[in-house]
């Protein structure tokens, strides 16, 4: 299993999300969007010039800013 | 005793279309997370007894995010929980994310009932709930509706006085989603599908390409639908209204007054050529209606229809996905597309939209770039009726000269504003096809309110302008403001009238330019000025509110040192 950010996930790529960085402030605000430990993740699209990145979550389509998605580290096989 | 209900659930959920169905209150419904920031109260009666009904913004959690999502917390908890119903509206196609926040107002103690909301959208997605099942886990009441054709309401009402403190006994975050995923086990059964046609458009509507192509094809389609509709109902509706029917009444009224004089004057206004020419007499009978409903009117209708069906069909956060690297530049994040398109139709709700965003510093760069840089509906149909006579290079012109300004603008801003502009994190709704029936209610509410507030301002502006211009307290305010009229931007010492207008209602200022016999070029430079300089009185007042006073005055002082600038340059080059 690797170790990569949202960010370096490809698109279409699924993996477990590992650990969220960044302030209590944000973590929480992702916990309670449903991104914490152990969600299953999809990377829907990326877009380029460090643009945002769109992904699906449990039932939910999420799109997130740059800096917040290389925040979440996910696993992927 | 229940004396409050509150709707309480995550953003865009449905909870103000229940809103609508429990207490007839007609509020504005659309398909985007954040669309009420506005609390809307109505009343709802249950047995002999009044209750009032609360439509609080949608929130993630009792932990506010935003503006809005504070408000709705705090509005929940100043009062006693034995006195009041919350309503917990839920999306039951995504159970497990909405929980989150059933749980905490269940462990908060507070009385519940929770809604799921949408369930006619459950058999498409293949999921199907036991409700039974969620009432007993939860321990409080669970009623299925779907508030867009009114399902379960009934039953909705007629169960409120059996909200209930449930059973669930206070968690940590985490503990609360294993929670979750136990009660979403236990309740929720999944079947698999093949992706259909519309799951296989909202994925594509996310990806940069393909989305960007959808979105500029879709937004043409919308630019010209709005042209479309709003012609055809001024050359086949007001249009024969006016000249068939109006006119030779007005001509009767201006044969009867003895087509000169006082009353004449303010009523009618000038004769050209022997004539009443609804767009240079200037009287309160004349041009005021004639602006108001054949000039600006049409595009109101057509703009809130296009708009509506875009709103509910879910545009609206794609295309944020896709401008957010752009935003970016200016400060601030994709999401702040929503308070600028509904800045396209009128300022007020753009500005009071702006409580969907975190952070005050991108409210604020919004709120300036929206008073400066966006023309509302009615000044757009007048920049298209009064230069787009000459040529479709003059109404480009404008559009071009704005949306520069607010380019460059935004960089300026975001260069030398303190502080940080926060990213966006939000939830794509999927695509829904708005049934017809609710876009035709939504384009009635607000054309009712576009009527309601402009009406009795323009009449009444027209009023004092021409009790004004026949006593010639005017020519007094002409002649200070001559040097910066005729000096800066080369306009007749009355375009200043006209300028001044402006504050009151834009439509009316391009109207009152008209009979002045300008060039192309002057009427170009003022109505450039016009949508620049300074906000309507309406806007002014909504940023005073939302921003505060010193920021009401940051933004004034760039206004109109823009619009100066802007003005100024447009005469030397042009």
């Amino acid at each position: 299993m690797r170790k990569l950010s949202l960010v370096q996930m490809d698109v279409k790529q699924k993996g477990k999300i590992l650990e969220v960085l960044g302030g209590k402030a944000l973590q929480h605000r992702f916990m309670t969007m449903g991104i914490y430990e152990g969600r299953e993740v999809v990377k829907l699209s990326h877009f380029i010039l460090k643009g945002p990145v769109a992904m699906r979550v449990g039932r939910s389509v999420l799109a997130l800013g740059y800096g917040m998605a290389s925040k979440i580290i996910v696993g992927v096989e | 005793m229940i004396r409050k209900i509150f709707l309480m659930g995550n953003p865009n959920v449905g909870k103000s279309m229940v809103f609508s169905r429990l207490t007839g209150v007609q509020v504005i419904v659309s398909n985007y997370p954040g669309s009420t920031v506005e609390i809307a109260k109505g009343y709802l009666k249950i047995g002999e007894e009044k209750i009032e009904v609360v439509d609080l913004p949608g929130t993630y959690s009792l932990q506010p995010n935003s503006k809005a999502e504070e408000i709705a917390v705090a509005l929940l908890q100043q009062e006693a929980k034995d006195e009041v119903a919350v309503i917990n509206v839920i999306d039951s196609t995504n159970l497990e994310r909405n929980l989150f926040l059933s749980l905490q107002l269940i462990e908060e103690e507070y009385p519940v009932l929770v809604c799921l909301n949408m369930c006619d959208d459950m058999k498409h997605r293949g999921i199907s709930l036991d409700v039974v099942k969620l009432e007993e886990l939860l321990g409080v009441p669970v009623i299925l509706t779907c508030a867009i054709t009114g399902v379960g309401i009934k039953y909705l009402i007629e169960r409120i006085p059996d909200k209930k403190v449930g059973l669930i006994k206070k968690l940590e975050h985490q503990q609360r989603w294993l929670e979750i995923g136990r009660i979403v086990e236990a309740v929720q059964k999944l079947t698999h599908r093949h992706h259909t046609f519309r799951e296989l458009m909202e994925d594509a509507s996310v990806k940069p390409l393909t989305g960007s192509l959808m979105a500029i094809g879709i937004l043409f389609l919308a630019f010209k639908l709005v042209r479309f509709i709003g012609e055809s109902l001024i050359t086949y509706c007001f249009d024969p209204l006016f000249f068939n029917f109006y006119k030779p009444l007005l001509d009767k009224v201006s044969l009867a007054l003895g087509s000169d004089g006082f009353l004449h004057h303010l009523l009618i206004g000038d004769l050209i050529n022997g004539k009443i020419d609804f767009k240079q007499s200037l009287g309160v009978l004349t041009t005021a209606p004639y602006i108001e409903f054949d000039m600006v009117l049409p595009y109101i209708i057509s703009f809130y229809f296009v708009l509506s069906f875009l709103e509910d069909m879910g545009f609206l956060p794609r295309l944020a996905i896709l401008l957010d690297n752009l935003f970016h530049r200016l400060g601030l994040h994709g999401y702040a597309i929503i308070p600028v398109l509904l800045g396209f139709g009128c300022n007020v709700p753009g500005i009071l939209s702006t409580r969907m965003l975190e952070s005050k510093r991108e409210r604020f760069i919004v709120s300036t770039l929206i008073s400066i840089g966006i023309p509302c509906v009615p000044l757009q149909a007048m920049i298209f009726g009064v230069l787009g006579k000459y040529s479709g290079f003059y109404v480009g012109g404008v559009y071009l000269i704005l949306f520069s300004l607010w380019l460059i603008l935004g960089l300026i801003l975001n260069r030398f504003l303190k502080g940080y502009s926060p990213e966006f994190i939000m939830e794509i709704p999927s695509y829904r096809l708005p049934p017809l029936g609710m876009l035709l209610q939504k384009l009635l509410f607000r054309v009712k309110g576009f009527l309601i507030e402009a009406i009795p301002v323009v009449l009444l502006g027209v009023l004092v302008v021409n009790l004004l211009l026949y006593s010639h307290t005017l020519d007094l305010v002409t002649g200070i403001f001559s040097p910066l009229m005729k000096g800066l931007f080369g306009l007749p010492n009355e375009a200043i009238i006209a300028l001044t207008i402006g504050f009151i209602r834009k439509d009316v200022a391009v109207g009152m330019l008209v009979p002045l016999g300008l060039t192309v070029k002057q009427l170009f430079i003022a109505t450039t000025l016009l949508a620049i300089s300074f906000p309507c009185v309406a806007t002014f007042m909504v940023l005073w509110k939302e921003l505060g006073f010193k920021a009401l005055l940051k933004a004034t002082g760039i206004m109109i040192l823009t619009g100066m600038l802007v003005g100024g340059l447009l005469r030397i080059f042009l």
